[in-house]
């Protein structure tokens, strides 16, 4: 298991604090019966890039404060913990990654120091179906003579419908399933041919549809090399499925505090809930795979840092560990908030629900846990 | 023999001479609609069957017919129900006399007096009145013998003050069966009498509680000096726990068939609807095997439920009470149910996530919601913990737990 240094011990009790007052589940709730637009409150936005945290993974050249990936990840769990939605994942993980690993300079000069100041929010728009299939890109990028004409559908992109920039992974060659040809662009949201179509998922947060009808871009839009974008996306990727495991982890961690806490409070048959023993065992058992999902989760995290930029199968795998391990907890851990709770669980006044719905939209972000074991099975070569 | 194999072979003929003159063929495929607490479209055909059916009998079929059952044999009623069934043919008054033919009727009919069976039980029968039942309390949920609602004999009336919690359909309720406290000294269970009110007096109020999948036909029920006459007492004052009792294992009973066909499975079975989602392999299986197993594990489950269900309906035959086996069968179909529930969100996606709007189809629209208010199959009626204490302690003879060492 990674110790957290001095510092990410005081980031994550300011992380805590902050998130307890300033961005709250009552807060998440609010927004949702608002049924804000965005899907993420735009003070909270404003007032997480205050604090710096959609730099942390941005060069200090760049406006950032490079402090690696374990350091997001505390972030990431923290807010994770009281539902707080934002764009700090999609573009200051996913969108600051895809920059900083593909990027040239002058691409990641123009990006990265409006993503760690939280004023351009970039996302990467991947699938093309309801399910995670990077290599099923169909969406073609035709050479033109000044540079590109991108042609396809994007679905489900995070926070696709208040980007200022879209990372799309394009097919320049190859057909959908081949790893071969695949090519990522730099797109503006602004430019022509490009439209979204926002999405109102269960969880309440920020989807869009992105339709992209002929949109010409020039050479430089291209970020990286044509036709060998997979083994950076894949890395972009996992970066992506570490940090959301963290997020998740938060959100497991939160479901099992309240669950715990009511099973402590809660009496029926003139003892607290908690004193049954059926009960008791299944808390002890969430714990037990609470601390396995964080064991999972901060290696993967920890071994990105220590990787610098390059990227490993070790590092593929643990990756694709702690997004499995965080799916099948959450997934567990939400059911069991609900059950625990009784009637008062289901109810929509009771928050047990948007933890639920948060758990499901995660699992199925970036490769459920039948993708990443399947993954996994495959990354040994089996 | 009444229910000889000739007798009931000259019922089948009449049962579907009956049936085929009498339901209409426009509703057949709406039955699914049904399920459940959803509140169904107007339709004039779906009227003219609930007059016909309950008019008949046959919408209590084996209920007897001096109060307006279909007065038939549990064998007869089994042909009915196959008969109805390959007709497309279904029975809408379960839901729309709330839980007066699932669970307040028959106990009506074990404990009632004459005149209770002559009051309440003929309306039900017909459809015409909708029960609402009034047993949880903020603070006695599991633990249903704590309740708090008090009822004070006043001479030729009762009168009741208290609350009751996910009292469903209370908004729409005609009558409300409630355990109230009647006596404060008595211990717990000694203490609490069944009572029945009429829901349309100044005394009752209910508010509608939202649930995790949106709006819901459950309620809080308030009473402040409300009233019922003394003749509405169901069962001997005092006695209420018995008979409380009887009529959950009616309630689980009729809780015993997976829920789980309901929303987008109903319509497609989970297989085609992971081979459209997830897509197929050159063999045409699903593309994911390790997905495909799992499916293939549930549809097992599901089997396995099924046919317990048959053998227990088959076992229980002749023999109209409900056991304890009851518990066994709503544990099983809450497992069922909600195991293909996730299924179906799995294999949806994100499009199985979809809240509202036109990028959703209506069957992934009604997946999402039908994911949701399916957990609360595992609470209602008895937990599921609950369920496997009464098995524990009622099947295998195990001790009352003793909690700590
Ligand atoms: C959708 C819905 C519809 C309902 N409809 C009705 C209705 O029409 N009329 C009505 O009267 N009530 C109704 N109920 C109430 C229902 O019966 C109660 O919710 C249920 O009995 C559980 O009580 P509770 O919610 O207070 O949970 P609690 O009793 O507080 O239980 C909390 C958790 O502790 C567990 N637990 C409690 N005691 C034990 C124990 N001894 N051993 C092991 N585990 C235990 C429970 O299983 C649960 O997981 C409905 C509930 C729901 C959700
Ligand atoms: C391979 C092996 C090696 C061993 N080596 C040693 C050794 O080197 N030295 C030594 O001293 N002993 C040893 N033991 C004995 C071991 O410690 C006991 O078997 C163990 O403590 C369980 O006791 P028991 O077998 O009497 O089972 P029991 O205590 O009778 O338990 C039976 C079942 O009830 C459960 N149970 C008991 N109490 C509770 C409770 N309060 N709540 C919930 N469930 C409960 C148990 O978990 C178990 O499932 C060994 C046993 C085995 C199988």
């Amino acid at each position: 298991m990674a110790a957290l240094t001095e510092e990410q011990n005081l980031l994550k009790e300011q992380a805590k604090t902050w998130a307890g007052e300033e961005a709250p589940v009552a807060k998440f709730r609010e927004m949702r019966d608002r049924k804000t637009e965005a899907g993420f409150d735009k003070a909270t936005w404003a007032g997480i890039g205050e604090l710096g945290w959609p730099g942390i993974v941005v060069p200090e050249a760049f406006g950032g404060v490079d402090m690696g990936h374990l350091t997001f990840g505390v972030v990431l769990e923290e807010l994770g913990r009281q539902l707080t939605a934002s764009p700090l994942l999609a573009s200051g993980l996913v969108g600051a990654n895809a920059l900083r690993l593909a990027g040239s300079e002058a691409q990641q000069s123009a990006w990265l120091p409006g993503i760690a100041d939280a004023t351009a929010i970039v996302t990467l728009a991947v699938d093309e179906r309801p399910h995670h299939a990077p290599y099923g890109t169909a969406l073609q990028a035709e050479k033109t003579g000044a540079g590109y004409r991108l042609s396809g559908e994007k679905k489900h992109v995070l926070e696709g419908g208040s980007a200022d920039a879209f990372v799309v992974v394009a097919r320049t060659g190859g057909k959908p399933g081949d790893a071969e040809g695949l090519s990522l662009f730099l797109v503006e949201a602004g430019q022509g041919g490009v439209s979204s179509q926002r999405l109102t998922l269960a969880d309440s947060r920020g989807y869009a549809n992105v339709n992209f009808d002929g949109v010409e871009v020039g050479a430089d839009a291209l970020l990286g090399s044509e036709g060998g974008a997979a083994p950076v996306l894949d890395q972009i990727l996992d970066r992506a499925r570490a940090g959301l495991a963290a997020e998740m982890l938060g959100v497991a961690g939160q479901s099992f505090d309240m669950t715990l806490d009511y099973l402590k409070n809660r009496v029926q048959f003139g003892e607290v809930i908690g004193g049954f023993q059926a009960l008791g065992h299944r808390a002890a058992e969430c714990f037990t795979k609470l601390e396995l999902t964080r064991s999972c989760v901060e290696a993967a995290l920890q071994a990105i840092d220590e990787a610098g930029d390059s990227h490993s199968q070790e590092l593929a795998l643990l990756c694709s560990l702690s997004k499995a391990k965080a799916g099948d907890f959450l997934h567990h851990m939400s059911n069991e908030m609900i059950q625990l709770h009784g009637g008062i669980g289901v109810t929509d006044e009771f928050d047990a629900g948007l933890y639920l719905k948060r758990a499901r939209a995660t699992e199925a972000t970036f490769g459920n846990a039948s993708f990443h074991r399947d993954r996994y099975a495959t990354l040994l070569g089996y | 023999m009444p229910d000889s194999t000739d007798a009931l072979e000259t019922f089948r003929g009449e049962a579907r001479a009956w049936l085929e003159e009498n339901f209409p063929k426009s509703i057949a495929h709406r039955g699914s609609e049904l399920i459940g607490m959803e509140h169904v479209a107007e339709d004039a055909d779906l009227d003219l069957w609930c007059q016909r059916l309950g008019a008949k009998g046959w919408a209590t079929p084996t209920w007897p017919s001096e109060y307006g059952g279909g007065g038939l044999s549990q064998l007869e009623a089994e042909v009915l129900r196959k008969e109805m069934s390959a007709l497309g043919a279904f029975n809408p008054l379960t839901v729309k006399a709330g839980m007066g033919i699932t669970m307040v009727g028959p106990t009506i009919l074990e404990y009632g007096t004459e005149e209770q069976k002559q009051r309440h039980i003929p309306p039900i029968c017909r459809g015409e009145v909708f029960w609402a039942l009034g047993y949880s309390e903020p603070n006695a949920g599991s633990d249903l013998a704590s309740l708090q609602c008090k009822a004070e004999d006043k001479g030729d009336h009762w009168l009741v003050n208290g609350q009751k919690t996910w009292t469903s359909g209370a908004n729409i309720a005609q009558w409300i069966g409630c355990l109230v406290r009647t006596d404060p000294d008595a211990p717990k269970r000694d203490g609490i009498s069944f009572l029945i009110l009429d829901m349309n007096q100044p005394g009752i109020e209910t508010r509608p509680i939202e649930l995790i999948a949106g709006a819901s036909p459950f309620c809080e029920t308030f009473f402040n000096d409300a009233t019922t006459p003394k003749g509405e007492l169901l069962g001997p004052l005092n006695g209420g726990w018995t008979v409380g009792k009887r009529l959950l294992q009616h309630e689980r009973a009729s809780q015993t068939g997976a829920r789980g066909a309901g929303g987008a499975a109903a319509k497609k079975s989970i297989h085609a609807l992971a081979k459209e989602y997830v897509g197929t392999d050159a063999e045409g299986r699903v593309a994911d095997p390790e997905l495909r197993t799992r499916i293939t594990a549930h549809l097992m489950n599901a089997k396995a439920q099924n046919l317990t269900l048959s053998r227990m309906i088959a076992e229980a035959r002749g023999n109209a009470k409900v056991s304890a086996t009851a518990s066994i069968m709503k544990n099983a179909a809450s497992d069922v149910s909600q195991e293909r529930a996730e299924l179906a969100i799995e294999i949806l996606g994100h499009s199985g996530l979809g809240w509202e709007g036109d990028p959703f189809e209506d069957h992934e629209l009604e997946a999402v919601r039908h994911w949701l208010s399916g957990k609360a199959i595992s609470i209602y009626g008895g937990s599921y913990e609950i369920q496997n204490n009464i098995i524990a302690k009622n099947i295998l003879g195990l001790p009352e737990s003793t909690q700590r060492g």
